[in-house]
């Protein structure tokens, strides 16, 4: 996989690769009822219809793949944008950090995400969840509030646990999902191919941490704010009927870049680097740090750290 | 002679579905109606396609709901036609043995719902390609869903391969072959018993849903199902006796009871000792339970179904574990009905709802399904009732001599397909 | 009677459950966390608050290859260099109740046992000084910061403390100890949050919502 940023806007050619011959039967059994089922359909949409599992795209199949929902997404909104595919690089394990003792529940992060990842705007979708918990009761999720509002945060008595994605090392949500449709990459960034799920929704039975979003109506994102910038796995346009879920800025992070959470939290609880790095920051906290994971007792084992440091 | 050609399938195909549209005016009133609810319920799922599952009321908090919950308890339905084939087939007990072919065939209807339900479900139905295995990629073994695409559809061949092969043989006037039959019913029961421990072990296998997460599912699951499914059973029995020609003795009935009193008994008591479990250790995740029997502070719309189902079953058992009641009638259709309620909301919503809620992190959202949901069910019950109406109009003739191969011959001749219509059905 | 039991009792089932149904439906939801009902119920997007988003992360970050960026010092333009007014040698050393300029200061800051002079530099004023008399700019205020808070000081070195910006691998901007700290009153001041998320009631929109309340 390469990174396919420089974008391929030759209309997509008829399948003809060779070497596989079952499949192209398959392929083109499939294709004459889709052809049928949906007689008036577009091209566009039957190869989308038939678009292979991510991991058994051959290079060449992924370009044209790229450039065809780059293309579809630039006729639906009108901006020009880039949907890269950039792959783990080696040797990088994401992690991430959250402080406890100084996130003060202002859901700035929720909406830098929402911005960056171009979530659903009308049927809004939201990858962070914060949660307001009194003091007294300490760490107890049944108690938790989200839907919090007052003038000002942080409220007397009360402390802010965001939640999102915990990128686990043992994904309950892969493990259910009956067509592979979501994975661990190398760099432990828990994806879903948008493409490839079928909207069963196990996954999110499975995830103890709500992190697992459905886009139950049409997504949609205002042409002018939309993010341009984007990656297969991230913010590129979902279709409706699919699960999608944070990705650690999957198009930020891959290029090096914070997640926008990180950089639009504005009391720095926010924290993140690699764990297969001693000089990380990431490592530095669990380092100097007592850190602890949520719902530890289902053994998930997430990349991301809650941590207190005063 | 004795070979199953292509040919010849065909043609019994052909007339047994001519067959399947003639009858009398309350036959076509019945068809009518079941169609007219399918269309009113398949204009519900236009709806639903055009808009996204945002026309149900399921959201992320709830994910799953009436679909699902509809899923899982015609899967223990389907799951029953057990009871009628290990008494029928190992012990070889001769009354329900001739009523046996009823339960396959009330076990293809509630696969035909399952799969129906399932696909309402998706929030991509289009791409259900993608489960196909070696075309698709499914996520064999890992993902208990794909156990149960597999092991769903291989009890629905199983079935339909059993009933359509023993209806065609006895339409033809010929002994079934013995040595392909009956290893094919003998492994119909070890499936049945695999489609519902692997639905029960997808929300068993759950870690992040506490309600689920009981080792006790699965065998709960399997005792309920031996009683919903045979309740719906016995119900059609009846009016199959009323509406048709075709003779159930009432020691089958009341065999069919009986197993369901002790059924239901095992049922109750494991419900029972999952309750104590959850009550008495009282750990945080009794709050699922609370939901269901006591409700979370003012979030107690569950609470009169969790109870109402706890006291369908009792009263059920009640009225069956006493022979005169099991036998009587009224007290047999009675608690028939509220066996049915009972198991309906207890492996159905009163299943998959409780779970969900409060969900992962804490929150509450009081589910109630939207028209389009209950219509677009009701469309999933009457395709399902229809696939009954058109097996069993089928297997009842066949099985009364109404309807064979000499008798289609002689029809030809006369230029109408069907003499003598003898189920008004 | 008993051969008709069974078309009694169906319908009367199928009649119970459709009423049943239909109850539920009407019903309607009630809200979680009630004393919030009033949040939630309309969804918000980030373009409603540009000013919280208007911000470049990269701001300042030549290249990729993991130089340290540290903004300057938030000094206003009134006031800074303080040399400007301060020059004369007519200052006062004395501990007292500021009157004449500065007045706004209320130092909040361990205000019994420190003042002014005990961290700006009383020769040179554009300058602060450690505990040692050494003199540091204002752009290394964190040294000064650090004399006191020993551990804060090595997490914010560590990138521990604060909020960084840039490249976890490269390139970062860090902040200084007073762009979120005022020195005078260093308590974080609190911020009004941004809208709850959208309540799951409303997400086919508010009417529809109210349809089922």
């Amino acid at each position: 996989m390469s990174d396919l940023n420089n974008r391929n806007l030759k209309p997509a050619a008829a399948d003809s690769e060779p070497g596989m011959p079952r499949r192209d039967f398959l392929k083109a059994a499939a294709g004459t009822l889709a052809t049928l089922a949906l007689s008036g359909c577009t091209k566009e949409a039957i190869e989308a219809f038939l678009q292979k599992h991510f991991q058994e795209l051959s290079p060449e199949e992924l370009k044209t793949v790229v450039a065809r929902l780059e293309r579809e997404c630039q006729e639906k909104q009108g901006v020009k944008v880039s949907i890269s595919t950039k792959a783990a690089a080696p040797g990088v394990l994401f992690g991430a950090g959250l402080d406890l003792s100084r996130c003060i529940g202002c859901r700035r992060c929720v909406y830098g995400c929402v911005k960056e990842n171009n979530l659903s705007r009308n049927h809004q979708i939201q990858w962070i969840r914060v949660l307001e918990q009194e003091k007294a009761k300490g760490v107890n999720l049944e108690d938790a509030n989200p839907y919090y509002d007052p003038k000002e945060v942080p409220r007397e008595g009360y402390f802010y646990i965001p939640v999102s994605c915990q990128h686990c090392r043992r994904p309950p949500c892969v493990k259910v999902c009956p067509v592979k449709a979501t994975w661990s990459e190398p760099d432990g960034i828990v994806v879903v191919d948008y493409n490839w799920c079928i909207g069963c929704r196990c996954c999110m039975s499975a995830c103890p941490y709500g992190a697992r979003h459905f886009n139950w109506g049409t997504p949609s994102v205002p042409s002018k704010h939309l993010n341009p910038r984007m990656h297969y796995f991230g913010n590129r346009p979902r279709p409706r009927g699919v699960v999608e879920k944070c990705t650690f800025c999957i198009q930020r992070t891959r290029e090096g870049r914070y997640p926008a959470c990180v950089e639009a939290c504005p009391v720095g609880a926010r924290k993140f680097g690699n764990l297969l790095d001693r000089k990380s920051e990431i490592r530095q906290i669990m380092e100097r740090k007592r850190v602890f994971v949520l719902k530890a007792e289902l053994n998930t084992q997430p990349t991301f750290y809650y941590f207190y440091s005063l | 002679m004795n070979k199953v050609t292509f040919r010849e399938l065909l043609r019994f195909g052909f007339y047994a579905l001519r067959y399947m549209f003639t009858g009398g005016p309350a036959y076509y009133l019945w068809l009518a109606f079941l169609v007219a609810l399918a269309l009113w319920g398949g204009l519900a799922y236009r709806e639903q396609l055009t808009q996204g599952l945002v026309a149900t009321n399921m959201r992320d908090q709830v994910s799953w709901a009436f679909y699902v919950g509809n899923f899982t308890f015609l899967v223990g339905v389907a799951a029953a036609a057990i009871i009628l084939i290990i008494p029928a087939y190992v012990y070889d007990w001769k009354p329900i043995k001739e009523v046996a072919i009823m339960g396959e065939i009330l076990a293809i209807s509630a696969l035909v719902m399952c799969m129906l339900f399932v696909l309402a479900d998706l929030g991509q139905p289009e791409m259900v390609w993608h489960m196909i295995p070696s075309v698709g990629k499914l996520n064999f073994p890992a993902s208990l869903l794909a156990w149960d695409v597999v092991v769903l559809n291989l009890y629905f061949l199983l079935n339909l391969v059993i009933v359509v092969y023993l209806l065609y043989c006895t339409y033809q006037q010929r002994p079934y072959n013995k040595y392909f039959v009956v290893p094919l019913i003998l492994l119909s029961i070890p499936l049945a018993i695999s489609i519902h421990t692997v639905t029960a072990f997808i929300y068993n296998g759950m870690a992040a849903r506490p309600f689920w997460n009981a080792s006790i599912l699965a065998p709960r699951f399997l005792a309920s199902a031996m009683c919903s499914g045979p309740a719906i059973l016995l119900i059609l029995f009846q009016i199959l006796r009323h509406t048709t020609r075709f003779e159930i003795k009432d020691e089958a009935l009341w065999k069919i009871a009986e197993i369901m009193a002790y059924a239901m008994f095992i049922n109750l008591f494991l419900q029972g000792a999952e309750v104590f479990k959850e009550v008495y250790s009282s750990s945080e995740h009794v709050v699922h339970f609370n939901y269901l029997f006591v409700g979370l502070g003012h979030h107690r719309s569950l609470v009169p179904y969790g109870w109402g189902a706890v006291i369908c079953s009792l009263l059920a058992f009640g009225l069956f574990i006493i022979p005169a009641t099991r036998r009587h009638p009224v007290t047999l259709n009675l608690g028939c009905l509220l066996i049915y309620i009972g198991v309906y909301i207890e492996k159905g919503m009163g299943l998959v709802i409780p779970g969900l809620t409060p969900d992962a992190l804490g929150e509450i959202y009081e589910y109630v399904p939207t028209m389009t949901e209950v219509r677009i069910g009701v469309a999933c019950f009457s395709i399902g009732f229809l696939v009954y109406t058109f097996l069993t109009k089928l297997a009842v003739a066949i099985t009364l001599g109404d309807f064979n191969r000499n008798m289609v011959a002689a029809g030809d001749r006369r230029g109408r397909p069907i003499p003598r219509p003898s189920t008004p059905d | 009677m008993k051969k008709y039991s069974l078309y009694i009792l169906l319908p009367a089932f199928i009649v119970i459950s459709i009423l049943a149904m239909v109850n539920e439906i009407r019903k309607g939801h009630t809200l979680y966390h009630e004393e919030w009902a009033h949040a939630g119920v309309v969804a918000h997007s980030p373009e409603e608050y540009p000013a919280v988003f208007d911000f470049d992360p990269l701001a300042g970050l030549q290249t990729n290859a993991g130089e340290i960026h540290l903004p300057p010092p938030p000094l206003q333009k009134e006031t800074w260099p303080c040399s400007q007014c301060h020059d004369k040698d007519t200052s006062n050393p004395e501990r007292r109740v500021l009157s004449a300029a500065h007045e706004e200061i209320v130092l909040k800051h361990d205000e019994e046992h420190r003042w002014c002079l005990d961290c700006h530099d009383f020769a040179d004023r554009d300058k602060l000084h450690l505990a040692s008399g050494e003199k540091v700019s204002f752009e290394e205020s964190y040294r000064l910061c650090g004399q006191c808070h020993g551990p804060t000081y090595r997490d914010w070195r560590l990138g521990i403390h604060g909020r960084r910006t840039g490249y976890w691998n490269g390139s970062k901007s860090y902040l200084l100890c007073v762009h979120c700290h005022s020195p005078h009153e260093p308590k974080f001041k609190p911020l009004t949050p941004l809208p709850p998320p959208l309540r799951p009631e409303f997400l086919r929109g508010q009417d529809s919502a109210k349809e089922t309340q």
